[in-house]
C-alpha cells in the first residue's frame, strides 16, 4: 500500500488537501484535510446579535450572501420575525443570484479547466476544449467574466454590493425597489438569460428545462447546431465516463430554499437510496462528530445548537479542521444535485436512479438548476411591489434561540444562536462543505468524499491525478465555509 | 511583472469581488497591462504537484516573480507556531512561507483588510492570532514589521477593504506594472491614495438627509445612517459613493451603514455595529476634521431647519413628498 498526499487543490475555494491509500492502481482510502482554521464560532461568542450579519458573511466570500441569509434567518427565528412579501421576494433574489453565479463561476472557472491539460491532448474533444477552456486565456472566461459581471450588478441594485452586504436582515431587505429599479432588475435578468441561452445551452431555458430522461438528454446532445458549452461538457462526460466516476449519493439532503406565499419553492427532505424515497427533515436529527477533528469532544456527537467550537492542534487521531456533521447517524451528500433530486426534478432522478451522485450528475444538476432558476427569478422581480413594505423591526429577546436553515450554492447551510443576556452565547455552523469534505466519525465511516474517492484508478508516480481532481472539483467545494 | 497571489486566513472574497470588475473582461485588461498570473489559488491551471513545484521554485529563487499578493490575514496561532493554516500538500506553516517570499519580490501587496491590518479574523478574542502582513490593528509590525521596504523602498501596499472594490486591485496592480506608485501615493497606512484619500462620504446620495440630520430609524429608511443606524462614511477612507460597486451600489445605496472597513481595527468598533455610540444624545464618532462645537452648533441648526419633506421622507421607504414645483413665471 502506498500514500499519496495530493494538494494544494486550486480551483475550489479555499485549502484542501487529500491523503490516499493507494493499492493495485486504485485508491484504497481516502483521508480528507481542511488545513485551515480561523475560528468564527469563537470570534462571535459575546458579541450584539445582530453583529452576526456583519461577521457571518465574511466566513466566506463565494456563499456570503448565503451566509446573510441563514444568520438573518436565525435572528428573525429568535425574534419570531417574518419579513414581508417584498422582503421575502428580495431574499429569494439576492439568494438566487449567488447561487446562479456560483454554479457558473465553478462551471467556466474551477471545473471545465481540469480538460485542458495535456494528458488529454489524445481525446477527440481536445482541439475544441483547450482553447475554450484553458484557466486565465482561454475563450470561454472572456466571455463569461463580462456576463457575470453585468448579472453581478443585480448585487449593486438590490444589495448595495457583493460579497459582504448587510441588506438581507431579519424584518426583510434594506434595500426598498422603486418602479423603475424593478424594471432595471427584470432588464438585468434577461441579459444574463441572454448569455446563457447563447453561449452555455443554446437553447431557451425552457427547452433545456423540459429534458426530462436520459434519452431526451441524449437525443439533445446529438442535435446538430449550435454549438455550446453544455454541449461540450456532454461530449466530454460521455468519452471520459465522468458518470462512473466519484460515486455516491447513497442519502442526498436538502433544507429546501425559496419560501413562496404557500412555502417553500424547492421543498426540504433526504432522497434515501435504499429506501428510493424522500425522508422527512427534522433538524433534531443532526448531529455534529468532532472524533477525527482537531477539538476538544464531549462524550457523544453533539446536536448543533449545543455544539462547541475549541480548537485542539495536537489531538491524537484527528486529521483535519472540519467536523463530521450526521443525520441520524449517517453521511450524507448535499448540493445541487441533492436539492433537484428532493425536488423531484425528473431528469434528475433519472441521472441519479442510474448511476446515483458522480462527476456528471452532480455538475448537470448545477446547469440544470441554472436554467429552472432564472425563469423563476423573473417572476420574482415581478412580483416585487413598490410602496408595500420591505422591512420589518422586531426586539431580540434577552433570552432566545433560533435556527437558521437555508440552501446556499453547494448545499445545505445551518446557523444555531443562543442569545443569553443579550448577548451570542453560542453560535454554530454546519455548511455544505462540512457535510461533503466530512472526516471520519467516532465509528469510523468515512465522510462523503472520502467514499466517492474510493475505487478511483491513480497510476503510479502521478503526483496531481486528474480522475481525484475531478471528483473533488465535482462537488464545488468551499473550504472557506466548511471550517470557519 | 508577475504575481504570485497566496491566500491565508480569509475568505476569498476579494478575489470573488475583483472577478466582478466591469471594465471589459478582467484577464484581458491583466493581459493588455503585461500582467502575468503566475500562480493564483482559484484561477490557474496548475494543480497540486504541479503547483506544489511551482511554490517551492519560487520559495528557493529559482522562479522570479515580482508580486507578492498576500489575501487572507497571516495566522500567527497557536503560540506563534502558524499551526492554524498549514499549506496543503507541504503541510508548512503559511506563516513561514510568506515571510520566506516576501523578501524575493519587488512589491508586496495585501489585498484586503485581513492581509493589511488583521481584519475580521482578528474580532473577538482574535482566536487564530492573526495580523496583517505589516500591521497588527492600528500598530506597524505583523508578519514583516513596521521597517519593511520592498526592492524599491515602498511598504507593504495595503489595498484595504472588506472586500477591497475590482477597480482597487486592478488600478493598483496596473500601477505598480507601469512603475507608477511611489513613497507618496500610498498614505500613512500604506493604502493607495487614490482611492484612501477620498471619503465614503463624499458622493453620498442621502446627503440631503445627512444635511438637515433626518435620520433612518430601521432598515429600508430613506433618511441619513449616521445619527441612529451606526453609518461611519463621515470617517471612512474611501470612495464607495463616487466610483460605486457592482454597476450602480455602495453600502449606502444598499441601505446600510458604512463599517469604516478600510480602516484598521474596523472589527471591534467597541459598539453593535447596527448602532451609533452616543454621549449626551452626541454620536461620539464624528466627520473626519470637524471641530466638535462646531459640528453640534450646525447640528441643532439643520435639525431646527428641516423641511417637512426631508423629513418625512427619511423615516420612509419610498417618496411620501416630491420637491415642490417651482411656478413657471407669467
Amino acid at each position: 500500500m502506498a500514500r499519496l498526499v495530493v494538494g494544494p487543490f486550486n480551483r475550489v475555494e479555499g485549502d484542501l488537501e487529500v491523503t490516499l491509500d493507494i493499492a493495485a492502481g486504485a485508491v484504497r482510502a481516502a483521508y480528507v484535510n481542511s488545513p485551515m482554521y480561523r475560528g468564527f464560532e469563537q470570534i462571535l461568542q459575546g458579541k450584539a446579535p445582530s453583529d452576526a450579519l456583519v461577521l457571518v458573511p465574511r466566513i466566506c466570500g463565494i456563499c456570503s450572501v448565503a451566509q446573510s441569509a441563514a444568520a438573518a434567518q436565525a435572528l428573525a427565528d429568535a425574534m419570531g420575525l417574518a419579513p414581508p412579501a417584498n422582503g421575502r421576494l428580495a431574499a429569494n433574489l439576492l439568494l438566487a443570484t449567488e447561487n446562479l453565479a456560483d454554479h457558473i463561476s465553478h462551471f467556466y472557472l474551477f471545473f471545465m479547466p481540469d480538460f485542458t491539460g495535456a494528458a488529454y491532448q489524445r481525446r477527440p474533444w481536445f482541439a475544441a476544449a483547450e482553447p475554450r477552456f484553458r484557466a486565465i486565456s482561454g475563450a470561454a472566461a472572456a466571455a463569461m467574466l463580462p456576463a457575470r459581471a453585468a448579472f453581478m450588478r443585480l448585487m449593486g441594485l438590490m444589495a448595495g454590493k457583493w460579497p459582504h452586504t448587510l441588506a438581507l436582515q431579519p424584518g426583510g431587505s434594506s434595500r426598498p425597489l422603486q418602479a423603475s429599479e424593478k424594471i432595471r432588475v427584470y432588464r438585468e435578468l434577461r441579459q444574463f438569460r441572454s448569455f446563457l441561452e447563447t453561449t452555455l445551452f443554446g437553447d431557451t431555458l425552457e427547452a433545456v428545462a423540459a429534458l426530462e430522461s436520459l434519452e431526451a438528454l441524449q437525443a439533445w446532445r446529438q442535435r446538430s447546431a449550435p454549438a455550446c458549452d453544455l454541449q461540450l461538457f456532454l461530449e466530454i462526460a460521455a468519452d471520459l465516463e465522468l458518470g462512473r466516476l466519484g460515486r455516491g449519493g447513497d442519502a442526498l439532503l436538502s433544507y429546501g430554499s425559496y419560501p413562496e406565499a404557500e412555502g417553500l419553492l424547492l421543498p426540504a427532505g433526504i432522497w434515501d437510496a435504499a429506501a428510493s424515497c424522500v425522508q422527512r427533515f427534522a433538524s433534531g436529527d443532526l448531529r455534529e462528530d468532532v472524533s477525527h477533528a482537531w477539538y476538544a469532544q464531549a462524550e457523544a456527537p453533539q446536536a448543533p445548537a449545543a455544539g462547541s467550537t475549541v480548537p485542539l492542534v495536537d489531538k491524537p487521531g484527528a486529521y483535519s479542521w472540519c467536523k463530521a456533521p450526521r443525520w441520524a447517524g449517517r453521511v450524507v451528500e448535499t448540493g445541487a444535485l441533492a436539492r433537484q433530486q428532493v425536488a423531484g426534478n425528473p431528469l434528475v432522478r433519472a441521472l441519479v436512479a442510474s448511476a446515483g451522485a458522480n462527476v456528471m450528475s452532480r455538475v448537470l444538476a448545477r446547469l440544470l438548476e441554472v436554467a429552472r432558476l432564472l425563469p423563476q427569478m423573473e417572476r420574482w422581480a415581478n412580483q416585487l411591489a413598490p410602496g408595500e413594505p420591505y422591512c420589518v423591526v422586531g426586539e431580540m429577546p434577552r433570552e432566545a434561540a433560533g435556527e437558521g436553515l437555508v440552501e446556499a450554492a453547494r448545499g445545505a447551510l445551518g446557523h444555531w444562536l443562543t442569545v443569553r443576556r443579550g448577548r451570542i452565547h453560542s453560535y454554530q455552523i454546519i455548511a455544505p462543505t462540512t457535510w461533503n469534505f466530512s472526516p471520519r466519525d467516532a465509528q469510523g465511516v468515512p465522510g462523503a468524499l472520502e467514499q466517492a474517492l474510493v475505487g478511483t484508478p491513480v497510476a503510479a508516480g502521478d503526483e496531481s491525478p486528474l480522475a481525484i481532481q475531478h471528483i473533488v472539483r465535482s462537488f464545488d467545494p468551499c473550504m472557506v465555509c466548511t471550517v470557519h | 511583472m508577475n504575481i504570485l497571489w497566496l491566500q491565508s486566513g480569509g475568505c476569498g472574497g476579494c478575489t470573488l469581488s475583483w472577478l466582478g470588475a466591469e471594465q471589459g473582461p478582467l484577464f484581458a485588461t491583466l493581459a493588455d497591462e503585461g500582467i502575468d498570473l503566475l500562480w493564483h489559488p482559484s484561477l490557474s491551471q496548475q494543480s497540486c504537484g504541479e503547483a506544489r513545484a511551482l511554490l517551492g521554485a519560487c520559495a528557493e529563487g529559482k522562479l522570479n516573480f515580482d508580486v507578492l499578493v498576500l489575501e487572507g490575514a497571516v495566522l500567527r496561532g497557536p503560540h506563534g507556531s502558524g499551526a492554524y493554516h498549514r499549506q496543503a500538500g507541504s503541510g508548512l506553516p503559511m506563516m513561514q512561507t510568506l515571510a520566506q517570499l516576501a523578501p524575493r519580490a519587488r512589491h508586496v501587496v495585501a489585498v484586503g483588510s485581513c492581509a493589511a491590518y488583521g481584519g475580521v479574523a482578528a474580532a473577538g478574542v482574535n482566536p487564530t492570532d492573526a495580523c496583517g502582513l505589516q500591521y497588527d490593528g492600528e500598530a506597524a509590525g505583523g508578519l514583516l514589521g513596521g521597517e519593511f521596504r520592498d526592492s524599491l523602498g515602498l511598504p507593504v501596499i495595503n489595498i484595504a477593504g472588506c472586500p477591497t472594490h475590482p477597480d482597487w486591485i486592478s488600478e493598483t496592480l496596473i500601477a505598480l506594472a507601469r512603475g507608477a506608485i511611489g513613497r507618496d501615493d500610498v498614505d500613512d497606512l500604506g493604502r493607495p491614495r487614490f482611492y484612501a484619500d477620498q471619503l465614503v462620504h463624499h458622493g453620498c446620495p442621502r446627503n440631503e438627509f445627512y444635511e438637515f440630520k433626518a435620520s433612518a430609524a430601521k432598515p429600508s429608511d430613506q433618511g441619513c445612517l449616521m445619527e441612529q443606524m451606526g453609518c461611519k462614511g463621515t470617517q471612512a477612507h474611501a470612495d464607495c459613493n463616487l466610483r460605486l460597486w457592482n454597476g450602480s451600489g455602495s453600502c449606502l445605496r444598499g441601505g446600510y451603514a458604512c463599517i469604516r472597513c478600510t480602516e484598521p481595527g474596523f472589527e471591534e468598533p467597541g459598539h453593535p455595529f447596527a448602532e451609533t455610540p452616543k454621549v449626551a444624545g452626541i454620536p461620539i464618532g464624528l466627520p473626519a476634521d470637524m471641530p466638535k462645537a462646531w459640528f453640534i452648533a450646525l447640528a441643532a441648526l439643520s435639525k431646527s431647519a428641516t423641511p417637512a419633506r426631508v423629513r418625512e421622507n427619511a423615516r420612509a421607504d419610498h417618496i411620501l413628498r416630491a420637491p415642490t414645483l417651482k411656478k413657471p413665471r407669467r
